[in-house]
């Protein structure tokens, strides 16, 4: 197989991730706890954030920030419709409003309020979907939002963010409070493994290289680029085959060069994510690469499905986005590469 | 709010047979848009841009400017007109609405012209967007109103009454909504579409201050306007009842006229109507 760049490996290195393989030393935390320790330092550090919730306060985690900032948070009871409106005029009076609920309620029930009143009037309001994905677990098909990215990145002037960890989920909500204009932040309920450290770097818009590799992309988004660090050590370790891992944490504006280079370098791609393969992440991969370096791409996502009761493993097994079904994804995908004329 | 002198009240009324005119000149350029309730409105929108708002035409976005919102979006061409009335843009702008370029889109976009405040025309969104606004206000002690203008058939809307108990939970005082009970909808009057009433009770039942006026009588509006402010500690919401098409004969109080412009043929007579009105504003001095 082939070599590994340089310079992309110096790139991967700068990520300064933890030992991701050993998931027994991992750090195991929920992206919704990031969140929530996100929110209480961007309150400390903007006296404007201002906190907004539909009767979901502690399972969104925006507890703490509620507790240290009372005069700043406003609960709404169960009215999502509104959380969206009515924080577009907040936004208006110059505050910053975060808005969590789950991310079925919201962005799911409130679309078109964050379509009209939040992003056509380019309101500065942080939309924090929570409890995203089938790793809700045992809530079921109701609860669990895997259509979420493709119903917010269809929206101008909306950014859309899904970090990968609990720390930068962190590092995210700070960021996202630092940057003006609308943005969904989309977030899990499950504890995942932490794979980034206090001296990995994040940039809104910025897609991160976690490991270096020519033979096949794996582009992924969420919790799941644990997942798909795994295949890519499995797949160096059993097969030989040297994956580039992208943490493609902006769904929008995506990173687009930084997709196009791993699409060149390896002339394969798997996109991973927990949604949708119809609108998601990867079909947002799919559009640059058809446009601008069309190469073979497998898709590990939700195949047109509602999402069901079961633990957060049954589920991700029985969706198709362990890291054995990325390495088999990977593997088809080199056999594609492999035929092109 | 000044006291509203006979004088002004005459010139308050002259506007609104402006607006008006303004309003069926701008329907007939565009080819489009709604009748029944811009005009109804116009009387309304006359008080509130030529005697109610603290604003400054010349300086849209001024910081302690009261908020008007509009919330259903599709009557701004009454908006359009007093706002050039006021000052905010050139007159001639008018006949740009609805047309491609044009800051006067078919409905109202507030990244396109300042002093719109928020985008509106889907229904039922802007009272919540108000009441955002209003408690954004409370929070920082401001002291200007946010007064929010509203149709009877987005009442309709489960969002509105979502915004209504919010208001009420943190009585917003600051918050006066202004309902057009004209009656109509697209499909037909109110009351057999999807009835409303009693409208003011409702309000009352969600722990609202409600007042009812005659929205074309304004004289009769700036006093209920006046009373609202006075109120304290909770949200107020004024019903005013207005006459569809009002100035208009041959539109008023016919549904049918809710969303179609008049031809031109209609809108010489429209505008003869309009004239003849003047004449009767100033016959009555």
């Amino acid at each position: 197989m082939s070599g590994v760049d340089a310079s992309d490996a110096r790139a991967a290195k700068s990520m300064r991730l933890a030992d991701y393989l050993d998931a027994a030393k991992l750090e195991q935390k929920a992206t919704r706890t990031g969140f929530g320790e996100g929110l209480v330092e961007a309150g400390r550090e903007n006296p404007n954030v201002v906190g907004v919730c539909a009767d979901l306060t502690e399972s969104t985690h925006m507890q703490a920030f509620s507790e240290a900032f009372p005069e700043r948070f406003i609960e709404i009871g169960v009215q999502e419709q509104l959380l969206a409106a009515m924080s577009a005029g907040l936004a208006m009076a110059g505050k910053i409003p975060f808005i969590a609920s789950y991310a079925m309620f919201c962005p799911g029930r409130a679309w078109e309020q964050i379509r009209t009143n939040i992003c056509l009037n380019d309101a500065n309001v942080k939309i924090a979907g929570a409890h995203a994905g089938v790793s809700v677990g045992p809530d079921g098909a109701t609860h669990q939002a895997v259509e979420d990215i493709a119903i917010t990145r269809a929206i101008p002037n909306l950014t859309v963010v899904v970090p990968c960890d609990a720390l930068q989920t962190k590092r995210a909500a700070l960021a996202v409070a630092r940057t003006p204009g609308p943005v969904y932040l989309r977030f899990g309920r499950e504890k995942s493994p932490v794979v980034t450290t206090a001296q990995t770097p994040f940039e809104i818009g910025r897609a991160q290289v976690f490991r270096d590799g020519a033979d096949v992309a794996l582009v992924a988004c969420g919790i799941l680029v644990y997942n798909a660090l795994v295949a890519a050590a499995q797949l160096a370790r059993d097969d030989g085959v040297e994956c580039l891992v992208l943490n493609n944490h902006t769904v929008k504006p995506m990173d687009e060069a930084a997709v196009i280079a791993a699409a060149r370098r390896c002339g394969a791609v798997v996109t991973v994510e927990e949604h949708e393969v119809l609108g998601g992440m990867g079909s947002r991969v799919a559009e640059s690469l058809a446009e601008h370096h069309p190469v073979p791409v497998e898709f590990i996502g939700v195949r047109d499905r509602f999402g069901q009761s079961g633990t957060p493993q049954e589920l991700i097994e029985e969706y198709g986005m362990a890291p054995h079904h990325i390495v088999a994804a990977a593997k088809k995908v080199l056999g594609r590469k492999a035929a092109r004329p | 709010m000044d006291r509203l002198s006979h004088e002004r009240l005459v010139a308050l009324q002259e506007r609104a047979n402006d607006i008006r005119r303004d309003f069926i000149t701008m329907l007939v350029e565009a080819g489009s848009g709604h009748s029944a309730g811009p005009l109804d409105m116009a009387d309304i929108f006359s008080a509130l841009y030529f005697h109610i708002l603290r604003h400054r035409p010349d300086d849209p976005l001024w910081d302690d400017r009261d908020r008007l919102i509009l919330s259903n979006g599709h009557i701004c061409p009454v908006r359009y007109a007093a706002m050039a009335e006021a000052g905010y843009f050139p007159r001639a702008e008018l006949a740009t609405l609805r047309k491609f370029g044009s800051r006067l889109q078919g409905h109202p976009e507030r990244e396109r012209l300042p002093g719109l405040e928020t985008t509106s025309g889907p229904l039922g969104a802007g009272l919540a967007q108000a009441a955002g606004i209003a408690y954004g206000a409370k929070m920082d002690g401001k002291t200007w109103r946010v007064y929010c203008v509203a149709s009877d058939a987005e009442q309709q809307c489960g969002l509105n009454w979502e915004a209504v108990l919010f208001a009420a939970k943190f009585r917003l005082d600051n918050l006066i909504c202004i309902i057009d009970r004209n009656q109509i909808q697209i499909d037909g009057p109110t009351e057999q579409v999807m009835p409303l009433d009693p409208l003011p009770a409702k309000y009352q039942a969600f722990n609202w201050a409600t007042l009812e006026c005659d929205g074309n009588d304004i004289a009769a509006f700036v006093d209920a306007v006046a009373r609202a402010q006075a109120v304290r500690e909770k949200p107020i919401v004024i019903v005013a009842h207005t006459l569809a098409g009002k100035g208009v004969e041959f539109m008023e109080g016919d549904f049918h006229w809710h969303g179609k412009p008049p031809s031109p043929q209609e809108a010489v007579e429209a505008l003869r109507e309009l004239r003849t009105l003047k004449g009767k504003i100033e016959a009555g001095t």
